[in-house]
């Protein structure tokens, strides 16, 4: 509290426009918000800084009414009140532009604006309070332009005029420059000064990003694993404290929790040995790859890697920062606009279907409904998807050689299901995911991409996945571990390289890595 | 009830259920165990009971409407019986409709595994139909060689077809389910043309009488033979159709090719990552979905059972279509065709003798609807209660 007693002394003269507090929301045994208190000022940029998960988009939801909060208060401008829905929220002067945009492509700009009104609708006062709200803030918005016509920073514009003409009190950004250029980001927090300042709105920047927070907020509260960690008027922040509490102690070393019991030793000392990998062949090499989306954005920016033999190379960063592009590539899903893969001494074509998998790339993907499994199909059929010339003779599948080779393979990665004709819809999630893993392991791939790969599973599947990884290096296979699990990464890599917005912006070793520092440049700020 | 089925893998009982869907001869071993614990045995006996309760409401329903329009009910459905298997030579009939039935059906099979959606049959039966009659009439050389080009002739044709909208579908992006259905009318303004010039397929003046716009008749060196079994005649390509449903259904469920279509079509993505590319197998798939059409046009053709070994306006009758509902009604399984390609035939060569009870055209349509819908029901709500299953089994399991 006395943090916020200080903030109180240091902005004292402006109002709360909404007050927070010991709000807690439990989603089962996972505490996504923890007993949090926020005050939202009028006139004030808040920027709300975390990691995934650390409970800020919960906290906004509550705030506009889409979900509900199991205890605490909410008050705005004094009155103590209970946002029942995003209705309730809107009349009560709340108003948040989402991350993703919900427009339509086809209609124009006023059109846009327009949808979800009620009664009569006056297309020509529509396009002239569109215009209006336009030039007030400087957003240089033309109502008739299509929106399929407009770059990812116009299109944010238009989200921002459909809650401005509603005349906000207070105005939510979530996550608002993950889909803009360096400029446009620029370009919208000049457009949140005028908007604040007009009118005397406050503002939350939900972001994850250290410079933005630090160039465009007037304070910030740290979110930790659902609880406030730190709060701060900018003036007395800098991008160090600012990434230590961000990540600070939520990383905790294998060895530590060893120690403290929470992880049997015997599962695997996955300890890495310190042996020199600096003579082992290089498996995987990407030069310069840049992969486009469309409309501009680069999804991957000029990212060159390599993974010798042997080696756990750890992608660090926050979700949505090239992981997923990165993944596809090596499955063969993606065409890059430049750039090479080596796989071992072979160069091999990006997004010729196969091409990834028969040179060798195994891929554990993020999703694995997305690329990894066929659910209608049997687990023996599965097994096989990618590397099925093993089992067939003259194009036809050997059904006995098949069944045998499953069985043995989930009496090795131990899948509970009830045979190999089981449809893979019937195992659970821990259990595709072995299937997947023992598909990959056995083709004898010369290199493994790991995409989250204990992402929502048990704590005794992750302990089998983490062990099986760790044993697949040690036996010599070069492993690529895309995670945004801290803790993942420095358990079981060699060296931990950090992505930020597609391009590799930093690279440590196992013994050189510092958390301040990785924080700092998941946070985007190079070093 | 699952406890009544033996559940152990070691049950000896290999003929534990009729089920003649794609994979059955194949997993009968696995059947025994796996698929017992799942309670196939008392599916089918519940698809049984569907089937027999929807068609009984067709039937009292088509009773009732009968009645009430002043006919007579047990008149109309003995004729319907009579026309399609009861009287002498009638399944001979109900055969060669089946023929073209089946082969469109086994060509939609394919498509739809891969998860493509070809309805553009009807055209591609056409395009088949009028390659087949081209080759036919203007090819030299012995009969048996000329009736294979001729079949063959066809099935290129109808491949070719769907092969249009396979490569928009994979150059531009454009639906294949809307390619194919619109390509059906450019199928039959493009025949109407050939019908219309000597040079393409309209017959001589002498050889046409009075009628226009008919192709020259197939020479009886290039038809296919027909046989008679207990007073039943049918051309023999009932047994080249029935070849194909077995080849199919091996094809599908036992080769790498298949393996690869089915992958496609439940995981593009995945199927990408294993190497079955979208653009060359989806093409693929289509060229033979619209290849068994072709082939199905050319047998009508050379058959004898449709237009009189001529080629005329309209030629194909709707057995693409409904050959697209005999797929549907079989639940994408290449066996199971056989028997319902039959059933949908047996519909039609019985609703020939309905004028003759009297009862008004308009009537007799709508029984004939009912009937199909009787048929159409089930598979629906099968595919509903699975897809519920397999949501209800992802939730529990996630």
């Amino acid at each position: 509290m006395s943090t916020d007693q200080m903030a109180g002394a240091e902005l004292l003269g402006s109002a709360p426009a909404v007050h927070l507090e010991g709000i807690t929301k439990r989603y089962g045994s996972v505490v996504a918000c923890d007993g949090v208190d926020l005050t939202l000022r009028r006139g004030r940029i808040h920027g709300i800084l975390g990691e995934n998960g650390a409970g800020k988009s919960t906290l906004m939801k509550i705030l506009i009414g889409l979900t509900i909060p199991d205890g605490g208060s909410i008050t705005i401008d004094g009155e103590r009140c209970h946002i029942a829905d995003p209705l309730d929220a809107a009349q009560r002067g709340i108003a948040m532009v989402h991350q993703h945009f919900s427009l339509v492509e086809a209609l124009s700009v006023w059109e846009n604006v327009a949808l979800g009104d009620i009664g009569r609708l006056d297309p020509a006062a529509m396009r002239r309070r569109v215009g209006d709200i336009s030039d007030q803030y400087g957003l240089h918005i033309d109502p008739d332009a299509t929106v399929e016509t407009l770059p990812a920073g116009m299109r944010q514009r238009v989200e921002i005029i459909k809650c401005l003409r509603r005349d906000p009190t207070i105005l939510i950004f979530d996550e608002p420059t993950s889909v803009l250029t360096p400029e446009e980001s620029e370009q919208l927090f000049t457009v949140l000064r005028e908007v604040i300042a007009q009118n005397n709105r406050a503002v939350a920047l939900v972001s994850h990003k250290l410079d933005e927070v630090l160039t465009a907020s007037d304070e910030v509260t740290i979110m930790r694993r659902g609880r406030v960690v730190d709060r701060m008027p900018i003036a007395d922040a800098d991008a160090q404290s600012l990434a230590t509490a961000m990540v600070g102690r939520s990383v905790s070393l294998r060895s530590e929790r060893v120690g403290l019991g929470v992880v049997d030793a015997s599962v695997s000392g996955t300890e890495i040995p310190d042996s020199d990998l600096s003579e082992s062949p290089t498996v995987l090499r990407l030069e310069g790859i840049t992969v486009t989306a469309r409309g501009r954005r680069r999804l991957l920016d000029d990212l060159s890697l390599s993974v010798r033999a042997g080696e756990i190379v750890g992608i660090a960063g926050v979700e949505g920062n090239g992981q997923r592009p990165l993944a596809d590539l090596l499955s063969s899903l993606v065409v890059a606009d430049s750039g090479e893969v080596w796989v071992g001494d072979q160069k091999v074509p990006t997004g010729v279907p196969g091409a990834m998998a028969a040179a060798g790339v195994g891929v554990i993907p993020e999703d694995r409904h997305d690329s990894a499994i066929v659910q209608s199909m049997t687990v023996a059929e599965n097994l096989f998807l990618v590397d099925h010339h093993r089992v067939s003779k003259h194009g036809f599948l050997r059904m006995n050689e098949v069944r045998a080779r499953t069985a043995e393979l989930i009496e090795e990665f131990g899948v509970s299901c009830s045979g190999p004709d089981a449809p893979m819809s019937s195992l659970s999630g821990g259990n595709q995911q072995r299937v997947v893993l023992a598909r990959e392991l056995s083709h004898d791939p010369a290199v493994l991409v790991a995409a989250q790969p204990t992402h929502g599973l048990d704590v005794g599947a992750i302990e089998y996945m983490t062990a099986r990884l760790h044993d697949a290096a040690e036996a010599g296979l070069g492993i690529l571990l895309i995670s945004s699990e801290l803790e993942e990464i420095l358990d079981l890599s060699h060296r931990v390289i950090v992505l930020y917005e597609g391009r590799v912006i930093g690279e440590m070793n196992r013994d050189e890595v510092d958390l301040p520092r990785l924080g700092r440049l998941m946070g985007g700020q190079e070093v | 009830m699952n406890e009544t089925t033996p559940t152990t893998t070691d049950t000896t009982d290999t003929g534990t259920d009729t089920d003649i869907g794609t994979d059955a001869p194949e997993r009968r071993s696995v059947l025994r165990g796996f698929a017992a614990q799942q309670g196939r045995g008392i599916e089918l006996g519940e698809v049984v009971a569907l089937y027999a309760a929807c068609i009984a409401v067709a039937l009292f329903a088509s009773a009732v409407l009968v009645e009430v329009t002043g006919g007579s009910w047990t008149e109309v459905f003995r004729a319907l019986l009579d026309g399609s298997f009861a009287k002498p030579g009638r399944v001979g009939t109900t055969i060669g409709i089946a023929i073209p039935l089946l082969l469109v059906a086994l060509g939609t099979i394919v498509s739809s595994q891969a998860g493509l959606v070809n309805i553009g049959q009807e055209g591609q039966v056409f395009i088949g139909a009028a390659v087949g009659a081209y080759v036919g009439v203007e090819l030299g050389g012995p009969g048996p060689v000329a009736l294979v080009a001729l079949l063959v002739g066809g099935t290129a044709g109808g491949a070719l077809w769907a092969g249009i909208a396979a490569l928009l579908r994979y150059w531009r992006n454009v639906p294949e389910v809307l390619t194919t259905l619109l390509m059906v009318t450019i199928a039959s303004q493009l025949v109407g043309f050939g019908l219309k010039h000597q040079s393409l397929l309209l017959a001589p003046a002498e050889g046409r009488a009075n009628r226009q716009q008919v192709s020259e008749q197939l020479a009886d060196s290039r038809r296919i033979p027909r046989v008679t079994w207990f007073g039943n005649e049918f051309p023999i390509s009932a047994m080249l159709a029935i070849a194909l449903a077995i080849g199919v259904a091996v094809i599908m469920a036992r080769s790498v090719f298949g393996f690869r279509l089915r992958m496609l079509g439940a995981n593009p993505r995945t199927a990408r990552r294993a190497g079955t590319g979208e653009a060359r197998f989806g093409t693929l798939a289509l060229l033979i979905s619209g290849g068994f059409a072709g082939l199905a046009g050319a047998a009508m053709l050379a058959g004898g059972d449709f237009g009189n070994y001529t080629l005329v306006p309209g030629f194909p009758a709707s057995i693409g279509w409904t050959g697209l509902l005999v797929a549907l009604v079989a639940r994408q399984r290449a066996l199971a065709a056989i028997f319902t390609a039959m059933v949908f035939a047996g519909l039609r060569s019985g609703s020939g003798f309905l004028a003759a009870t009297g009862v008004e055209r308009r009537i007799t349509n709508v029984v004939e609807g009912f009937l199909v819908l009787a048929l159409l029901i089930p598979p629906a709500l099968l595919f509903i209660r699975d897809r519920r299953r397999s949501l209800a089994a992802a939730r529990g399991r996630v």
